[in-house]
């Protein structure tokens, strides 16, 4: 059993002072999970159940299939401000249907979402409007008489950045996928 | 063969030996397969009993227990044990009958969403949707119900599924990739908390139902006995440390590293000593706040090492110094291994232990005879425990007499103490009871009731009579919803509101209407003899214990004050 276990301890003392717990703090920054789920049915209720059961609050929300057809991906942001994230990943994993968490770190991570903004543009708005969607490299996907929608990606900064530039000329509607992530470099998400 | 045929195979290959259930239209399949199934199935009077029995089965016994239940109301009537197993981890796999698919979703007759209903309170649920998935989610069912943390998983099977034919093949492997417990503990943890024990001035260990779910009762004593540790449990742990020394064949004598139950209703040696303690080893245990009382103010001067074999429970309300997860059986036996080569010096404890047996000996749990035959409910446990020899197994329901049966009965092992903790559901102890009775025939199962609890399950009766199921039920009948009542005169200004229950019913014609042997016990001089007649009796027993009506139960931390605050 002691080959098992390893060497029994060394005697070198140790202070109960010096001892730290384990924060549980909330980080104050945005959360990007990314998680793998079995592609059963009640997957999605399961997970939502769970963060309004626990009073954790789903900023976002993106479910899509992945390259593997019995694995879906769920990616949700979450505000680290309001909740600890450790207690929010732990509880998700204790779901039988959950194959794989990771909390992304940003400056590792590539994340985009993609918007469309339907803008009131008559006139010599248009053409401003236009103006302002090439600098954010959007795309004008339809034009008629009294309005244009634009399609932007990126991410959620300059999504809102842009959303700030159009809203004066009168900001018809806005939909949001809300953000999808991956890691960067050769290791999976 | 039909699927239905191949769950009574997957139940026998799982060590299934019996069955708590009722029929309904939904799953007449299964009940068409029970008739040759080889399964012991006793028919319950209401589902929820069928699930609390399965409850108290995987109690006593430690095995996975199961409950039948039909769709719709059948299946709603299994939610609050469903709750009950979730709250207590309790391994339970509940199956129920679904309407047929072509009619899912149609609000069809006796349709209940029943995998939505029960969703946040299940470990895991599923309804099967091809009939040849049928005998790998049983098996998968109970992996996940017994396994890491035990809950209560479901299994919802439609109507024409369940009697569809399969080409049945037994399933030997279980993979589930999303699930992979973690019970070892990892070793540089264990030694660190090994490290910290040997350090610490004034420990206590802390120890819960984990213990019990680990069959690690032995390794926490061996633990606890590696040097003179004080030991304390939750409601739900008691008796994995024994609170009496072995008296070979007597009752023994208090066990000396014994602090009693901590918690709202805990000795005050248990309370104060966590609130002085400088380390407190948790083991199996979550921190409920019937056991921290405020939080900003429980244990103020302690490091935390926190044992548990869910990962989510460790600084889920308390921040841990070490934690470890793992269960109990085997961070505790790596724990002693690695404490003892520590060759820590036990004298370092004397001054702790002298200020633990002050405590000790200044709040003894205590109570105020009577100077006539009135029964005291204090009283009436200890009789109990003097009429059984302290060797019971104990259910209880919930409120005032859960508390003083679990102060006074004095647990000396494990699985021995079966009530509702995390829920307190009341109603839970006769079926409890039943379903501990049939699992364990070999020994003595009595019940602790609450006269207003019992009448919540009261039905069952009836099963326990036609199955000459011999539990033996004392009511502690006091007349009122005792401790909404004490709860009312404490802190509502004795403005008693709707807690008085009368002379009603007859306990002892309802337990003959039944067909249960019924008595009544009125005077406390014959008490103990009295018992011991009622426990004699062939067949289930249910006894009318007439005890004071306006005894409190103390001593009390009231919620959400600190443990220094303690009255009574």
């Amino acid at each position: 059993m002691g080959a098992i276990m390893g060497e029994p301890g060394t005697k070198e003392p140790l202070s109960l002072e010096e001892l730290q717990a384990a924060t549980s703090m909330r980080t104050g920054r945005k959360h990007v999970l990314s998680i793998l789920v079995e592609n059963k049915s009640g997957v999605l209720t399961r997970i939502a159940g769970l963060f309004a059961r626990r009073g954790f609050n789903i900023d976002t929300l993106t479910v899509g299939p992945t390259e593997d057809e019995q694995v879906s991906r769920v990616t949700l942001t979450v505000d680290g401000a309001l909740h600890p994230i450790d207690q929010v990943t732990k509880q998700l994993h204790k779901l039988i249907n959950v194959l794989k968490i990771r909390d992304l770190e940003p400056a590792d991570t590539v994340s985009r979402e993609l918007a469309l903004f339907k803008v009131t543009a008559d006139g010599v708005q248009r053409g401003e409007l236009m103006q302002i969607a090439e600098i954010f490299r959007g795309k004008v996907v339809d034009v008629t008489k009294r309005a244009i929608i634009i399609e932007v990606t990126g991410t959620t900064e300059k999504i809102e950045a842009f959303e700030t530039m159009v809203r004066p000329f009168g900001l018809i509607e806005m939909m949001r996928t809300g953000e999808i992530a991956i890691s960067r470099g050769r290791s999976e998400t | 063969m039909r699927a239905v045929d191949a769950l009574m195979e997957c139940l026998k290959a799982e060590g299934v030996d019996v069955v708590f259930g009722l029929p309904g239209g939904a799953n007449l399949p299964t009940y068409d397969a029970l008739v040759t199934g080889g399964i012991r199935h006793i028919l319950v009077r209401h589902e929820a009993g069928g699930g609390h029995a399965a409850e108290g089965y995987a109690k006593a016994t430690g095995k996975v227990g199961v409950a039948f239940a039909t769709s719709g109301p059948g299946a709603t009537n299994l939610v609050t044990p469903i709750c009950d197993a979730m709250m207590d981890s309790v391994p339970v796999v509940f199956i129920t009958g679904q309407v047929r698919t072509d009619l899912l979703g149609t609000d069809g007759f006796q349709e209940a969403d029943t995998l939505g209903i029960t969703m946040p309170v299940v470990k895991h649920s599923v309804m099967i949707q091809h009939p040849q998935e049928l005998p790998r989610a049983i098996h998968e069912a109970f992996h996940i119900a017994r396994s890491g943390r035990p809950g209560p998983v479901l299994v919802d099977i439609p109507l024409d599924l369940s009697r569809a034919e399969i080409d049945y093949e037994p399933v030997t492997d279980v993979r589930l990739p999303g699930y992979q417990p973690r019970v070892e503990g990892n070793q540089k943890q264990v030694r660190q908390a090994a490290k910290a024990l040997a350090a610490a001035q004034r420990p206590v260990i802390y120890a819960g139902g984990g213990v019990v779910n680990a069959n690690a009762s032995q390794e926490l004593i061996d633990f606890a006995t590696s040097d003179r540790f004080p030991v304390t449990c939750t409601l739900m742990g008691l008796g994995a440390f024994p609170a009496r020394l072995d008296g070979g064949g007597e009752i023994g004598e208090p066990n000396p590293q014994w602090l009693g139950m901590l918690g709202m209703h805990g000795t005050r040696s248990a309370n104060y000593a966590m609130d002085e303690a400088d380390l407190i080893c948790a083991v199996g245990a979550r921190f409920d706040d019937r056991i921290t009382g405020k939080l900003s103010e429980f244990a103020p001067r302690a490091k935390f090492i926190h044992i548990d074999v869910d990962p989510a429970e460790i600084s889920k309300n308390v921040p841990a110094h070490i934690p470890i997860v793992g269960d109990a059986k085997h961070v505790l036996s790596k724990l002693v291994i690695e404490y003892r080569a520590l060759g820590a010096d036990p004298a370092r404890l004397d001054a702790w232990w002298s200020r633990i047996n002050g405590w000790k000996a200044k709040y003894p749990l205590t109570f105020e005879e009577t100077n006539d035959a009135e029964i005291k409910p204090q009283f009436m446990v200890k009789a109990l425990h003097e009429a059984t020899g302290g060797e019971a197994i104990v259910t209880s329901d919930v409120g005032q007499h859960q508390m003083w049966a679990a102060q006074h009965y004095d647990f000396p092992a494990p699985r021995r103490w079966i009530n509702s903790g995390g829920l307190g559901t009341m109603g839970f102890g006769l079926p409890a009871a039943m379903g501990a009775a049939v699992g364990a025939p070999e020994r003595l199962v009595c019940c602790i009731a609450g006269d207003g609890s019992v009448q919540m399950n009261a039905q069952e009766l009836a099963t326990c009579a036609q199955n000459k199921i011999p539990i033996k039920v004392f009511i502690m009948n006091n007349g009122y919803l005792g401790m909404v009542r004490q709860w009312q005169e404490l802190f509502w200004d004795r403005k008693y509101s709707h807690v008085e229950m009368g002379e009603f019913p007859d306990f002892v014609k309802l337990a003959e209407a039944y067909g249960v042997t019924g008595m009544r016990f009125e005077d406390k001089n014959t008490l103990v003899e009295d018992m011991k007649r009622a426990i004699a009796i062939e067949g289930p027993v249910l006894v009318d214990v007439r005890v004071t009506r306006e005894e409190n139960t103390y001593p009390m931390i009231p919620a959400g004050m600190a443990a220094r605050e303690m009255v009574g």
